[in-house]
Order: C-alpha cells, then structure tokens, then sequence
C-alpha cells in the first residue's frame, strides 16, 4: 500500500526511444523546478528569521541567505507573553480535543461499518447528511453563543469534536479487518467496546495514526473559529496572535508585560521566527507518516 | 447476545416491527451505546445549528433569542434583499469566476502530477518530490497568506522577479488585475501534492500486466498513458470532481479574508466574506441578513451536487449515490 505506483518492469529487449529519453530529462526537470517553488519559501522565511530587522525592513525581496546572523528575534518569540499564551493554548486545545475526536471517529467508524444493525441506514444518513449540508457560518456562531461557549476554549474543542469525513476514513480501515476476529471475540463474551479498543484499534493504528495527523495539524493551524469566537487576546490561540503579527500589522505584541524596545527592534524579523518556531514541528512530523497517508483518502470509500 | 443467533434481519421477517427492534435491541445494545456520544455531538453541533437557519426568515434581535424573534412577512424578505443588493452581481459573479478558475486550473493539475510521477522509475527521487510537494498542505493558512502578501509587496520577492524580466515593481496585491492570478497560482502550490496522493494510490492499482500487453503491441508511453492509466483514473477523478461539484460556492473564505484589501473587493468579494462582514466587519451585526445569504449559498451548493452527480450516473458507472 505504497503511494508510489509500482515500478513498471522495463523489458531489455525494448529501447528507450529518444523521444522518450527527451521525456524523462524534461520530466525530472520540471520535478527539481516544483521542489524549488515549494522549498524556497520556507528557506525565505528560515533565512529572514535570522537577518537583522534592518535589512529586512529596507530589503524585503529576494533572500538567499541569511544577512547579518542574529538570533535575537527567537529570544523575543520565547519569551513574549502573547506568544507563549499563544503556544499554551493550542496545547491545552490539542491535549483536550485529540482524544475527543479520535474516540469519536472510531464509534462513529465501527458503528458505520457493521452490520445487521436495525436502525443503522437513519444513523448512516443522519451522518452523512452533515457532509452536504450545514447551518453555516451564523448559526454556527449563534449556536456556541447560546450553548455558552463563547470566549471559551471549548468553543475551539466541541464544535469540531468530529470530522464526518475522517470517520468514513475509519470506517473504511474497520471494514477491513477480517469478521472471524470480531466473532471470535464475541464467542468469548466480549462486548462491543472491548473489541472496540482492545481489536478493533490495535488493528487500524496506522489509519489512527493518520487521524490522529488530521486532526492534529486541523487543531494547530486553525485560526477562523477562533477569531470569532474568543474575545480575549491571552485565550487566542498561536495562529491568531500570528494572524495579528503577520497580517493585521498591528501593535499586538505592544502590549502590557512586554518589553516594547525588544518589539520594535525585531519588528519584521519576528515574523519569520515565529513562522518557524509554528510550522517547523508539523513539518517534522508528517514525512514520518507519509506512507500511511493512502490510508487516509477515500479510495472507493464513498459509496456507503 | 450469543453470535449464533446474529443471522441477517431477513430471516427474521416473520417477527413483528415491536418484536424485531427488540430482539435488535438484545443483539447490539453496545453498538447503539457506542452511537450516543456521536448522536449527541451531532445533534449540538450539526443539527441544532441548522434548526438555527429559521433566522433566515426571521428578523433576528440577539436580546430576543431564535425563538422569540419575529417571522419576515413576506418570509423571504432576506433573500428579495439579497437579489436587489448593489453587490448581489458582483458577488456571484465573483464567487463563480473563482471558483471555476480554481476548478479548470486546479483540478486538473494534480492528476497531471500524479501522471508524471507515475512515468519516473527512480523509486527515492520520487518519493522525494512525493514529501517535497506534501509540504504546503501542513503550512497554516495564516502563514501562507501572509508570505503571499510579503512576496506580493512593492519591494517584495515578485516585484524583484518581474524587474528581472523586465518589468515595473507595483503593489500586485493593491491592483484587481492580479489578484485573481495569485489566488489561484497559490492554491495550486497549497494542494497539488496532497490532491495527487489520491490518484497516486488508485494508479498502483491498475492492472500492471495491461502495461505489459500493450508494450508488445508496440505501445510507446503516450499512448499507454492514454489508453491504460487515464481510463483506469476515471473513476476516481469522476468521484472527486462531484464532490468538488458541490463546493463550487464555497471558495475558500478563509483565504480570501486573508489576503483581500478594500482595494480589490470588485474582484475579490465573494459571497461568505460579504456574509462575514455583514455579521462580524464592524457596525451592527445583521445575523438574519447573513444567514439567509449562507443559506442561498448551501442551497446553490447542493443543487450543484445533485446535478452532477446525476449527470455522472447517467453518462459513466460513477455516482456518489
């Protein structure tokens, strides 16, 4: 289950044509130019964030390489006080919300995918039905304010609790594992949350894995729910405060507490140190689960 | 409880309605446990918000509640206010255009990827370009946006570019002209790699002795390319472009709010960052306003859905359902 199609066996007997060759050189070119697009704008952000603040403010075009080495803006960005609220709060949302939604999608996945369940056909479109359509963005919001989640990080944590689509992910995966398991555990006089945790998950860790990763980075890059739902700055999340750094160019980090010498001085390269101290860790992660992620689209996986 | 008597409910036909939710009740009790908390959650979180779209036919005052609000006479008062709106034109207009552009540009080019992906043999460099071009997926919107408006500056990356050429620098974010060209460059860059993943993983299941056959009917690559691995997409790109189908209005609004300035609202307004500004730009909110505007939009969504899907099952093997 690689996401790399299988090598085609080339026959010896068959020469490459030239026009052929032409195609492989031009092929592998304009992959190097595709890397380049995509890896030059991390290695912008990665060299701006150790350029002194004066030659960003009067030299915001082409960066190749870091000017004038000076990691000052990574002391600003470890100890402002918004900064760190911002860090300490994505944390707590994604220590809460990760276990929420991973037991979520797979009740949600198991229930979906067995069978001989009466009811389950209204379940299935009471499910499904979400997918397609929804209150939208209003009511969404009228809707936390009456349940009284407004200014509160639940408001971050409830109303994403489950993503339909990841549950038919996990439905998918549970569909896979063979029936004599799940049988033979009933013979034994397990009930259905015991085969739940103890085979069910043990046997789809890589498709949790890839939740879990969903989820995770979902959590961790939002910034529009909070936006609208939080009144406070020390209860935004990261996103948010760079939200208010990077495009509201506004004097956020001015605030109370915080040395505003230190702000000014690092005005512009703070920016970039806080892109890098933000999206650095997510980009460690993934590659790691990349050969999972064919796991996690659905493959012939819609139709219920 | 015993697996024995877990036959299909067929054979249970001559039980009565009463009798066969309870011997359903007996069998999976833990099942429908299992349900509850999902149940609940949708409830909450899905369902009560959509009982919240009456508001759309109500003149919705947030001391009164949903409740006790008053009902619009006509009851579609919102939506006649919507359709004689100044901006109505220029909001559909411009929700349409973009997300047709994005479909037209954006749709096609992850296939492409994966079709050339497909035609390279070196197994590391591929896995390679694979993880490079997943990168963007996991670079936050906020971040993305807001390298997008830094490259976009008088001074900035792209003015340095065009002067190369031989061009003159400008504030590409300040003028309409270009915007639309940014949006969707930049979201090519964001989704080529992940979108690609999926077609990745449908082409490692074509039958690879097809290949072969058709390399000893003297074949060359074009060609099986063209009457192998397209054919055997089909499915897939059919399944996913009806999905894609029924999210032509909702253009990414997170995006746009990221990246539009007052400067370039005729381009780039579109209709849930009107509804946004409506609700949440300053002044006093018009909940009702923006819900029935978001309903329109839903509404067009699953009309387009629907269509396609229906569609697709008449001409191909493909539907959703």
């Amino acid at each position: 289950m690689s996401t790399v199609a299988k090598h085609i066996p080339e026959t010896n007997k068959i020469k490459k044509t030239t026009g052929s060759k032409i195609f492989d050189v031009c092929n592998i070119i304009f992959m190097i130019l595709l890397c380049f697009v995509t890896l030059y704008p991390m290695w912008y952000v990665l060299c701006a964030s150790f350029t002194e603040n004066s030659y960003l403010v009067a030299h915001p075009g082409a960066i190749l390489w870091p000017h004038g080495f000076t990691a000052g803006s990574y002391g600003l960005a470890f100890s402002h006080p918004l900064l760190l609220s911002g860090y300490k709060n994505i944390l707590i949302v994604l220590l809460v919300s990760l276990p929420i939604n991973i037991i979520l999608t797979l009740f949600c996945g198991y229930v979906t995918a067995s069978k001989n369940l009466m009811f389950k056909p209204i379940i299935q479109f009471l499910v499904m039905f979400t997918m397609f359509f929804s209150g939208g963005m209003i009511p969404a919001y009228l809707n936390v304010r009456d349940l009284g989640l407004y200014n509160s990080l639940w408001a971050l944590i409830l109303p994403g609790a489950m993503s339909v689509y990841n549950s038919i992910i996990c439905r998918t995966a549970i569909q896979g594992v063979p029936e004599s398991l799940t049988e033979s555990a009933y013979l034994d006089g397990a009930n259905d949350i015991i085969v739940v945790f103890r085979i069910i998950l043990p046997l789809i860790m890589p498709t949790i894995a890839v939740l879990l990763l969903y989820y995770g980075v979902g959590h961790w890059n939002a910034w529009f729910n909070a936006s609208l739902y939080l009144a406070d700055n020390e209860k935004l999340p990261i996103q948010n405060v760079m939200r208010s750094i990077l495009i509201a160019n506004s004097n956020v980090l001015n605030s109370a507490g915080s040395d505003n010498d230190m702000v000014n001085q690092y005005a512009e390269a703070i920016k970039y140190s806080t892109i890098i101290l933000t999206t650095v860790p997510v980009l460690c992660i993934y590659p790691f689960l990349q050969k999972y992620f064919v796991k996690g689209v659905m493959v012939g996986a819609v139709k219920g | 409880m015993s697996v024995k008597n877990a036959g299909p409910i067929a054979h249970y036909r001559h039980l009565n309605f009463g009798q066969r939710v309870v011997r359903d009740w007996k069998l999976n009790k833990w099942k429908y446990l299992l349900i509850i908390p999902v149940l609940v959650y949708l409830a909450l979180f899905c369902y009560k918000p959509m009982y919240g779209l009456v508001i759309a036919f109500k003149n919705y005052k947030p001391t009164r509640g949903i409740e006790r609000s008053a009902w619009m006479d006509p009851w579609y008062a919102w939506f006649e206010k919507f359709f004689t709106d100044p901006y109505f034109g220029r909001l559909i207009g411009n929700t349409f255009t973009i997300s047709i552009l994005t479909i037209v540009f954006g749709f096609p080019a992850p296939i492409l990827l994966a079709l050339l992906l497909n035609e390279i043999n070196h197994n590391k460099f591929k896995r390679t370009v694979q993880t490079i071009t997943y990168m963007p997926y996991f670079i936050s919107m906020v971040v993305t946006c807001a390298l997008i408006r830094v490259y976009c500056q008088q001074d900035g990356l792209l003015s340095d570019i065009v002067v190369f050429f031989g061009g003159e620098r400008q504030n590409w974010l300040m003028n309409s002209g270009n915007y639309r060209t940014i949006y969707i460059i930049s979201e090519i860059w964001q989704t080529i790699g992940w979108n690609s993943i999926i077609y990745l993983a449908a082409l490692s299941s074509i039958d690879q002795e097809q290949y072969e056959a058709a390399r000893i009917d003297g074949a060359n690559r074009f060609q099986q390319c063209l009457h192998i691995t397209l054919p055997g997409l089909m499915p897939t790109i059919t399944i996913l472009f009806i999905l894609r189908m029924g999210n032509i209005l909702n253009v990414g609004y997170e995006k746009t709010l990221l990246l539009y300035n007052s400067n370039i609202y005729d381009v780039s307004d579109i209709i849930s960052t009107y509804t946004y500004r409506l609700s949440f730009g300053g002044g006093t909110p018009q909940y009702s306003y923006s819900t029935a505007i978001g309903l329109f939009n839903t509404l067009v969504n699953v009309v387009f859905l629907l269509a396609t899907n229906f569609i697709s099952s008449k001409v191909s093997d493909s539907s959703l359902f």
